[in-house]
């Protein structure tokens, strides 16, 4: 097991190292930041000297080993467009993007879980249905244009809520939250909704599929012959069947929405993670967008390794622990 | 580029019987409404240059002076607008008949070609196991990664811009998906007493992943596509909204209701309105559709 | 129904209002397009950068609404000769450190920054670079002799900010760049500016708390020397998406907001709580033609047509520029017969019209050579200028009417200036705004031949050369006296239109909107400026 842990890190070393490789080049190829940071009327010297600070002026091999030598050391640069470093930029913006995505992920477990229920029980009832055709609304439409929408019900139309920002954070161990105040919840309350809509969806149909898996399980049947409350089997019986699944992939779409939460962060100018990478790969900045996209390799691979442990603790069927090759 | 959806779980199955299948399609009132405006839909995209009014991408049929009509007016050039125009001077009719093309072959397409890779890393790296599955599923890690627009910018810069572009984009960043699901599948069937039987009968390999294995882990994989279909239409939008999608002078209806989200606030409405609703209507069928098509698909309810 | 919900949210959200009244009406919230990326002046030469800068940093000399140079810490100035410049500096100011503003200070600014090591470009160092000397005269007068004439010093100035000294240890400061000026600790970084311990200015405005991304908050510095701000309290947030942004206002979040969209205004204009100002801008649009023998995107008979200037011409007049701005840009731009409004200095006050005649243009076509006309590929940006992609396609429909066969090709602006300045374009539509309001940044920027020694025709990327118009300009940008140099710059701009080195379309406008209630009337240079912002009636 222990071994097992081992080796995967080893292998997540080197993911990372191809991940800032590529990605390292990949901004390169998409442009020039030089042509982005200095004004077209700079003159000779004044574009030489932003290329030899940028680190620019050496061959790009150079500057990949130099970057790597860097990071080894735990310093991934200096952002070329703020000029501080390219890892505190992103750790910053951490506490935002991650309330927002709980938020939504709460918002989608609270509402999904009890509809998807009810689909699952009730498949061939209108009820059912209604709400199966409806889930597909939650992923029909493209974000923006959702984000967009809510803008002009909730704020314009009815100016319930407020439209950008983040609003009043309160300081919950040293980390700054919206969380936690009426004001900061309000600002929270459309973007964490425009997250959700997809996941919502996602999760009445995962609950209503488990439910039906369920239902047709010799143990719910034997427990129905056996005459227990049908209360009671939903609760004991089908609901604990549904939750592992459910929270399975609840995990894995936390990453996603960790790490890919862009539009909504845009639309509703919610100062996360996502709209720093939109940001940065826009203006080329290339040690914040080599240091954001080892991050969430690294958030994704830690996720991939749990979601492989629990497949082995879920179902001793699976063996992933393969002997040593 | 917000969501990916995992549904390793939506339900496992037996094999199809199909003739059970059609019949349970048949006895549904929606899903043959549903079939029915799938098949409006595709065929509205394939025969769109033989119904649309206009031609859409040809630069010299538009005239700035008709643009932003409301719908029903009647332009310049005496030719009525039943949907209005962009702000091009295009017929949205046409151009809706034409995105409807193009969003059709992007989410069939990209879907298509992202199953296709998938499953076979997924089939290989979950059933041969070992060393190839460890680099198999590390490059699952690397491709989960990595931001769609950032690649969508690469290929764009490197390769220029077209509709094949961004299938490429999209069936890039979304490959690993599927890989990760089927190869959770495979995992899990390979224990299975079926598969050691057909190991115990000594067939080949390649035999057991194809005729045995992949069957089985087909369903699941069915239903997620649907829904990818959707996410794929949706995503080319998104793109096309941060400016690296299909080329302005080639619009999809992803790029459309882009375009349109300009005026949301300005009231000309139906710029982004009527492609929402043709993309709603297609989305909607294809998923109806997949729907029934699982729910017939599984053994549990065929009862 | 819906109606009764209204009302009674109405009704609640106005006792909450008059609650919170007494503690917010001092604050103005201002909703802007993009956000600033440091606090440090010196930082990066970007016009939101620049805008923040003023409310809490001062410079030399200032440049009103209309570019017009006017005094700010320098009260008078007089030249003794082309090169030597006599400030007088302003007495009695203050930093908010308490401590007294001297010409000490500028020369320290000056050098640091000469030595700005955290910076990302070297913004601001081109005209200090070109300076000899500096030297004080006493507290209160400044002495600068430039290494060449330098014409445009005082508009440099104007963007050039004053720190306090106190932020390093130094003796005795000398502008003496080799020697760091006899600053003996570090440089300050853009990190102290960003944390607050060194944005200490002596400006009508102090920052109070700066969070990236998310708000930028100042308040009002009383001991200011100027006249007081109205507003206690700032608030400066960045929506970078119009729609959004513009949503704020009209929820009530921002108080103003810059650049909405022309189309939008519709919404503002039929409601009386809301009103905007739309002021033309000194930022031209404009085609460049590449005037290389081979071009990448050119499909012709014979060589490259757009070295021919009949087929330049052509290209301009089978252009309606009245009715891009009519119906793109909104009436919110000015169709263009030259590089800079005919106001601004060194722009020509009459220039002719460049009309609409797809008749005309077919026949000079014809005239030169292309009766069939020929094919190119038009590059532009879809993220940069107003409307940039809709522009691009409503030329291609014109030019196409012409027979002049033009795809579009419309790409994100990363992609674009790079590719552009590796002169991968045959046919690219770009933008100019001149910071320093006079005619000569357009044109020696884009027409001069290309000289890097001499920063001529640095983005001149279409390689047009011609020595009439060189010969115009070099003296131009040398001459001192402000009459002659005026009636040279005439004269170039005359002869780069007569052979249309470049097809001007229009000239932006930039549009603020506002709450009623207060008011701005815009800048031509695009800063939202609070200090000008005043309450109404």
């Amino acid at each position: 097991m222990t071994l097992f842990i081992v080796r995967r890190l080893l292998q997540a070393a080197f993911v990372l190292l191809m991940v800032s490789l590529v990605v390292f080049f990949a901004v390169y190829a998409v442009g020039d930041p030089v042509e982005l940071l200095v004004s077209a009327d700079a003159s000779a010297a004044e574009r030489a000297l932003a290329i030899q600070r940028l680190g620019l002026d050496r061959p790009a091999w150079e500057q990949y080993l130099g970057f790597l030598g860097n990071a080894l050391r735990g310093d991934l640069g200096r952002s070329f467009v703020h000029g501080t470093p390219a890892l505190e930029l992103i750790v910053q913006r951490i506490p935002a993007t991650f309330e927002l995505v709980v938020l939504a992920l709460i918002v989608a477990l609270a509402l999904g879980l009890p509809l998807g229920l009810v689909a699952g029980l009730n498949p061939e009832r209108r009820v059912g249905r209604v709400i199966m055709t409806g889930s597909i609304f939650g992923y029909s439409l493209p974000n923006f244009w959702q984000g967009m929408m809510f803008l002009l019900l909730f704020s314009v139309w009815l100016g319930l809520l407020p439209t950008s920002g983040r609003g009043e954070t309160v300081d919950v161990l040293g980390i700054k939250l919206s969380l936690f105040t009426a004001d900061g919840l309000r600002h929270m309350l459309m973007p964490a909704l425009n997250l959700s809509l997809a996941n919502i969806a996602l999760v009445i149909r995962l609950t209503a599929a488990g439910a039906v898996e369920a239902r047709a399980q010799d143990y719910v049947r034997f427990a129905r012959a056996k005459g227990v409350r049908h209360s009671r089997i939903v609760r004991r019986h089908i609901l604990r069947n549904i939750l592992i699944p459910v929270v399975t992939v609840m995990g894995l779409e936390f990453g996603s929405l960790i790490a890919y939460s862009t539009i909504t962060e845009t639309v509703f100018a919610w100062p996360g993670m996502g709209k720093l990478l939109i940001d940065s790969i826009y203006q080329l900045d290339r040690p914040v967008v080599v240091a954001y996209v080892m991050l969430v390799t690294l958030l994704f691979v830690v996720v991939n390794l749990l979601v492989d442990l629990l497949y082995a603790a879920l179902d001793p069927r699976v063996q992933v622990l393969e002997p040593a090759a | 580029m917000s969501t990916r959806i995992d549904s390793s779980t939506l339900g496992m199955m037996d094999t199809p019987l199909r003739a059970a299948m059609l019949k349970r399609i048949r006895s549904r009132p929606t899903a043959i409404g549903a079939g029915a405006a799938l098949a409006v839909m595709v065929a509205l995209a394939l025969f769109a240059p033989l119904l649309a009014p206009q031609n859409p991408y040809d630069l010299t049929g538009l005239s700035i002076m008709n643009n932003r009509l409301e719908p029903g007016s009647v332009g310049m050039n005496g030719v009525t607008y039943w949907l209005g125009t962009d702000a091009q001077g295009r017929d949205m009719l046409s151009a809706i008949l034409y995105g409807l093309r193009i969003s059709l072959v992007v989410g069939l397409l990209a879907t298509a070609g992202a199953a296709a890779i998938g499953i076979t890393v997924g089939l290989l790296a979950g059933y041969v196991g070992g060393l190839v599955e460890t680099l198999l599923m590390r490059l699952v890690d690397f491709f989960l990664g990595f931001p769609t627009l950032l690649v969508a910018l690469v290929l764009l810069a490197m390769i220029g811009r077209g509709v094949d572009k961004v299938v490429l984009a999209i069936v890039l960043v979304q490959w690993a998906n599927y890989a990760r699901l089927v190869r959770g599948s495979v995992l899990v069937e390979r224990r299975k007493e079926y598969v050691e039987a057909a190991q115990n009968l000594g067939f080949s390999r390649a035999r057991i992943m194809l005729i045995h294995i992949l069957p089985n882990c087909l369903g699941p994989m069915l239903v997620f596509a649907t829904i990818q279909v959707a996410t794929t239409i949706a995503l080319e939008a998104t793109l096309s909204f941060l400016g690296v999608g299909v080329p302005v002078t080639e619009p999809s209806l992803g790029l459309l209701i882009a375009n349109g989200f300009e005026h949301l606030l300005s009231g000309e409405y139906w710029i982004s309105f009527y492609p929402g609703v043709a993309l709603l209507i297609l989305i909607f069928s294809i998923n109806l559709v997949g729907d029934r098509l699982r729910e017939s698909l599984d053994p549990r309810r065929r009862a | 129904m819906t109606n009764t919900i209204r009302r009674a949210c109405a009704a609640a959200c106005m006792t909450l209002a008059f609650a919170a009244s007494g503690a917010i009406a001092q604050t103005l919230k201002l909703g802007l397009s993009s956000e600033p990326t440091a606090i440090d002046p010196h930082y990066h030469e970007l016009t939101p950068n620049i805008a923040l800068s003023h409310h809490i940093f001062e410079t030399l000399t200032r440049t009103d609404a209309d570019l017009k140079i006017q005094p700010r810490l320098a009260v008078s100035w007089t030249n003794r000769d082309d090169r030597t410049w006599v400030f007088k500096l302003r007495e009695g100011v203050k930093f908010t450190n308490g401590a007294p503003f001297t010409a000490d200070d500028v020369i320290y600014s000056f050098c640091r920054i000469l030595n700005n090591e955290t910076a990302v470009s070297a913004s601001f160092t081109d005209p200090i670079k070109n300076m000899e000397k500096v030297t004080k005269d006493g507290d209160h007068t400044l002495v600068i002799v430039t290494k060449s004439a330098e014409p445009l010093l005082l508009s440099e100035l104007s963007q050039t900010f004053i720190m306090s000294k106190a932020a390093v240890k130094v003796d005795k400061v000398v502008f003496d760049p080799g020697t760091r000026c006899g600053v003996t600790t570090p440089w300050p970084t853009v990190a102290q500016f960003n944390d607050g311990s060194l944005a200490i200015g002596t400006g009508p405005y102090a920052l109070k708390s700066y969070t990236k991304g998310g708000a930028i908050e100042l308040v009002r510095n009383d001991s200011y020397w100027g006249e007081k701000p109205h507003w206690a309290e700032l608030r400066l947030s960045a929506v970078p998406n119009a729609g959004p942004r513009l949503a704020g206002l009209l929820a009530g979040d921002f108080d103003l907001i810059e650049n909405p969209a022309a189309r939008d205004l519709g919404r503002i204009r039929g409601n009386e709580r809301f009103a905007h100002v739309v002021r033309p801008s000194n930022r031209v649009i404009f085609l460049q033609l590449d005037q290389r023998e081979e071009s990448p995107f050119v499909r012709s008979d014979k060589g490259n047509p757009m070295r021919d200037v009949r087929v330049r011409r052509a290209m301009s007049m089978a252009i309606d520029r009245k009715a891009i701005v009519q119906r793109i840009m909104d009436n919110a731009a000015a169709p263009a017969n030259q590089f800079l409004p005919g106001e601004m200095f060194g722009a020509m006050p009459d220039a002719p019209e460049l009309s609409y005649d797809p008749q005309g243009a077919k026949k000079l076509l014809a005239d030169a050579g292309y009766p069939n006309g020929f094919q190119v590929t038009l590059h532009a940006t879809n993220d940069r200028y107003i409307n940039d992609g809709q522009i691009a396609q409503a030329i291609a429909q014109y030019l196409a009417q012409i027979g002049i066969r033009t795809e579009v090709d419309a790409m994100t602006r990363s992609i674009f200036f790079g590719r552009r300045s590796k002169r991968e374009f045959s046919f690219s539509m770009g933008g100019w705004g001149s910071t320093t309001g006079e005619a000569s940044s357009f044109l020696r920027q884009w027409v001069a031949t290309t000289d890097k020694d001499s920063g001529l025709g640095l983005s001149n990327y279409g390689a047009f050369s011609d020595p009439v118009f060189d010969k115009i300009i070099a003296e131009a940008i040398k001459t001192i006296d402000s009459g002659k140099r005026e009636a040279l710059l005439r004269e170039a701009g005359k002869r780069a239109m007569e052979q249309m080195s470049h097809i001007p379309i229009h000239f932006e406008s930039t549009i603020w909107a506002f709450r009623k209630g207060i008011e701005y009337k815009g800048r031509a240079d695009q800063m939202t400026l609070a200090t000008d912002i005043r309450p109404r009636g």
